[in-house]
């Protein structure tokens, strides 16, 4: 017998474990995309167990219905819906959850109405059971008239079964309806029908309703007409049929479940929220653990961290030695595996943020929150769940950017991705410490140390300008959409390790190969600009310098100056000049356009000229002195220029990377990097005339 | 006649209808349908959003939004 493949799709409520349930199916073979033409994540994956037959599972968006409020429930709505779509499965294998059996089997009848053919998981039994809640397996599937296998998709346990029964129902054919729409509004499907030259009762209500289903454009004229003939309100049909529908629910779940006395721990969750959401011990509680997240991923990260670095630098010493010298070897290391290093060495933080996000979300910490903050952060046009990728933002706001996928006002998203890269990341750190140790005395005021305090107004002024560009974002960028904050908050649990696992997996390989790629592509670019200057301009400054004995600095320094990234530095002099830095801090910000950290090394390449010591970078340039006065160089002014010109502008090509993917258009980080270049220009500007 | 937002903690009620179109149906579809009992668990401070026990499990809406839903008080906190 041939093998024959089919698709499956996993449809279910959020917090179902329909997660758990899809990496339960499918392991390691899963494969991340896109849904084309939208940001949606696709997930699908191979399903094991199966002898005769090759099945594709997609993990569909997470939805408390078919009639969709988001982009990605929007999703799951055109794969179930659209006989057409590539995606539309042979089977459709709903999870509910068993505890909260009224609403999880919701979305159920409404697809058994769409005439698919449906297996039903039900999930969490065990929990129902704690709540008292004892639901008659069998009864529910006679009922129904669909199959029905009680799972638990933590434990893996009814899997085999299920797989079965998958097997089992692939030639059925689905007859029955939950609900029939037909009965409650009569002729207008019928003739519905007729418009769409299809025999589905509920996907032509769904067509009455508005609902984009493809195959309908050319109908919807003749849909409306029908509507107002029939004097037909989308909305209030809709609402109708929602409303019968749950009290057919009602009747069902009576017949199905008894109600018995609730066990076991049931009322952790409620001793959990006096604390964690107590109107003071649940900010204190928050601030405690946001503490310690930060604390934690800066001080596990730094040793794998130093550990990358150090490799790295023995492959490229390796590398340069054996392969022959010249061009193509100096591009591999300098460019390729350099770029290479400056991703990898993020990995760590990326891991452990996510780790801890993942965690908070699966144990339901996540949703108390935005539970607490979304009030104090509407103000700024954000929402409850912002939280989160502001605060990652402290860290690196390439992980931060990616975690702001659970929000599902798009205004709100957007805002939240805007501003995070204004929250002052670990790669400004190396830059801010290198400045302020030039230019602050390191004197106590009041028992504080005066550098720390200015390292501290620097953070500050991140949050600040944060928050305040938001406020200024939420009157400019328009949407018809109303933000809606209506969430389920979901029971404590102890989390899924093993999803908390492959959530850590997917955000990395999403990081090291998508963002990766852009990097990669941008250090060779800056490789080339600083290799190579036009003409013979290189040779002639190696004759020059080839008798004298520190030859090797001064030919890196002059080559610097001559390429054409020292061009380009000495052609943008005039217009940085006003905030008091020359072309050499120029090639600097250049350079520093592929990341923050950069510009500490290529300071240290261009101030070598002229010193023969090997002396740290920091008392070459506090002995630096300006060819037109003959002060030091570095002035406080200076100095606060310099820091808040990397405070503001957008040099960091993971984020600009990161937040094409994750906006899908190049828009938006043309628009963050822009604006982010006006602000630091202007405010390095006023500080520098102010201060000088 | 009451709207949810007017309920304090630990009241019991029963919903009745919800005037905004759109909060309405995306209340409907998660059960907050017409006769169906609930308890209001949690306020968040600050006039922050409010959570509800219903159909076995705990729902948040913003204070404001829940200005629109109009219930029936069944039992005060004792």
């Amino acid at each position: 017998m041939s093998v024959k493949s089919i698709k499956i799709a996993l449809a279910g409520n959020p917090n179902s474990g329909k997660t758990t349930l899809f990496n339960a199916l499918t392991g390691l073979k899963q494969k991340v995309g896109n849904y084309p033409g939208i940001t949606v994540e696709k997930k699908s994956g191979k399903l094991n167990l199966f002898e005769d037959y090759k099945a594709t599972v997609i993990d569909l968006p997470g939805t408390y219905s078919l009639f969709p409020k988001s982009i990605d429930e929007e999703v799951t709505q055109q794969v179930l819906c659209n006989t057409e779509n590539i995606d539309y499965p042979d089977i459709t294998l709903v999870i509910a959850d068993a505890s909260n059996l009224r609403r999880s089997i919701f979305l159920l009848t409404q697809i058994i109405d769409l005439n698919m053919n449906v297996v039903l998981a039900l999930n969490m039994v065990d929990v129902a059971t704690k709540k008292g809640l004892i639901v008659d397996v069998n009864s529910l599937s006679i009922q129904l008239g669909i199959p029905v296998v009680a799972i638990n998709a933590r434990r893996g346990k009814g899997l085999e079964v299920l797989n079965q029964t998958i097997i089992d129902s692939i030639n059925k054919t689905a007859v029955n309806v939950f609900l029939d729409v037909s009965e409650l509004f009569k002729e207008v499907i019928i003739k519905a029908n007729q418009i769409r030259g299809i025999e589905n009762n509920y996907a032509s209500f769904m067509a009455i309703c508005k609902q984009k289903l493809s195959g309908d454009i050319d109908n919807r004229c003749a849909l409306n007409q029908l509507c107002k003939k029939e004097e037909i309100i989308p909305e209030r049909a809709q609402a109708k049929e929602t409303v019968n529908r749950y009290s057919m629910i009602d009747k069902l779940v009576k017949a199905t479940v008894k109600q018995g006395k609730p066990i076991g721990r049931y009322m952790l969750t409620k001793k959990l929220d006096d604390i964690l959401i107590h109107p003071f011990y649940g900010y204190i509680v928050f601030l405690s653990v946001l503490f310690l997240i930060f604390q934690v991923v800066f001080s596990w990260s730094a040793y794998p961290m130093e550990l990358i670095d150090g490799l790295f630098v023995d492959i490229q010493m390796f590398t340069s030695d054996v392969l022959p010298k010249g061009l193509l070897n100096d591009l591999i290391v300098n460019g390729i595996l350099a770029g290479l290093a400056g991703i990898l060495i993020f990995v760590p933080q990326i891991a452990f943020l996510f780790a801890f996000i993942a965690f908070l979300e699966d144990t339901g910490y996540m949703a108390r929150v935005s539970f607490i903050t979304d009030k104090l952060l509407r103000i700024a046009g954000l929402n409850g769940r912002s939280i989160i990728p502001l605060l990652s933002g402290a860290a690196c706001a390439v992980p931060a950017i990616m975690s702001a996928r659970t929000i599902s006002s798009w205004k709100e998203r957007i805002i939240t991705i805007l501003v995070t890269p204004l929250m002052s990341c670990s790669a400004r750190l190396p830059v801010y410490t290198l400045i302020i140790a030039l230019i602050i005395p390191s004197d106590d005021y009041f028992g504080f140390n005066l550098q720390g305090l200015v390292l501290m107004a620097f953070y500050m002024i991140g949050f600040l300008s944060a928050i305040l560009i938001a406020i200024l974002l939420k009157f400019i960028i328009k949407s018809k959409e109303k933000s809606y904050y209506i969430m389920e908050m979901p029971s404590y649990k102890i989390p899924d390790w093993k999803t908390v696992a492959y959530t850590i997996f997917e955000k990395l390989k999403i990081f090291v190969f998508d963002a990766g790629k852009i990097i990669i592509a941008v250090s060779i670019v800056l490789w080339f600009l600083s290799s190579f200057a036009p003409g013979n301009d290189f040779k002639e400054i190696e004759l020059h310098w080839a008798e004298h004995k520190d030859s090797e600095v001064y030919i890196a320094a002059d080559k610097l100056e001559a390429s054409y990234a020292g061009i380009i530095g000495k052609f943008i002099e005039p217009a940085i000049k006003p905030l008091g830095f020359d072309w050499k801090i120029g090639i600097s910000l250049i350079t520093s356009f592929a990341a923050r950290e950069v510009f500490v090394g290529t300071m240290s390449t261009i101030y070598s000229v002229g010193d023969s010591n090997i002396r740290s970078i920091q008392s070459r340039l506090s002995e630096l002195k300006n060819p037109e006065t003959g002060q030091a160089f570095f002035t406080p002014a200076v100095g606060i220029s310099l820091m808040l010109f990397y405070a503001f502008a957008m040099q960091c090509m993971s984020t600009i990377a990161i937040v094409y993917r994750e906006t899908n258009h190049w828009k938006w980080p043309l628009i963050q990097f822009l604006y982010m270049g006006v602000l630091a220009y202007f405010s390095s500007l006023i500080a520098f005339q102010l201060l000088s | 006649m009451q709207n949810l937002a007017e309920l304090s903690i630990g009241s019991k009620g029963e919903m009745v209808q919800i005037f905004d179109n759109s909060l309405e149906q995306k209340l409907l579809e998660m059960g907050c349908t017409p006769g169906e009992k609930f308890e209001v668990v949690r306020k968040a401070p600050f006039g922050g959003p409010i959570a509800i026990l219903i159909s076995s499990y705990i729902l948040s809406v913003r204070s404001e939004d829940a200005c629109s839903i109009e219930v029936i008080l069944l039992e005060d906190e004792c």
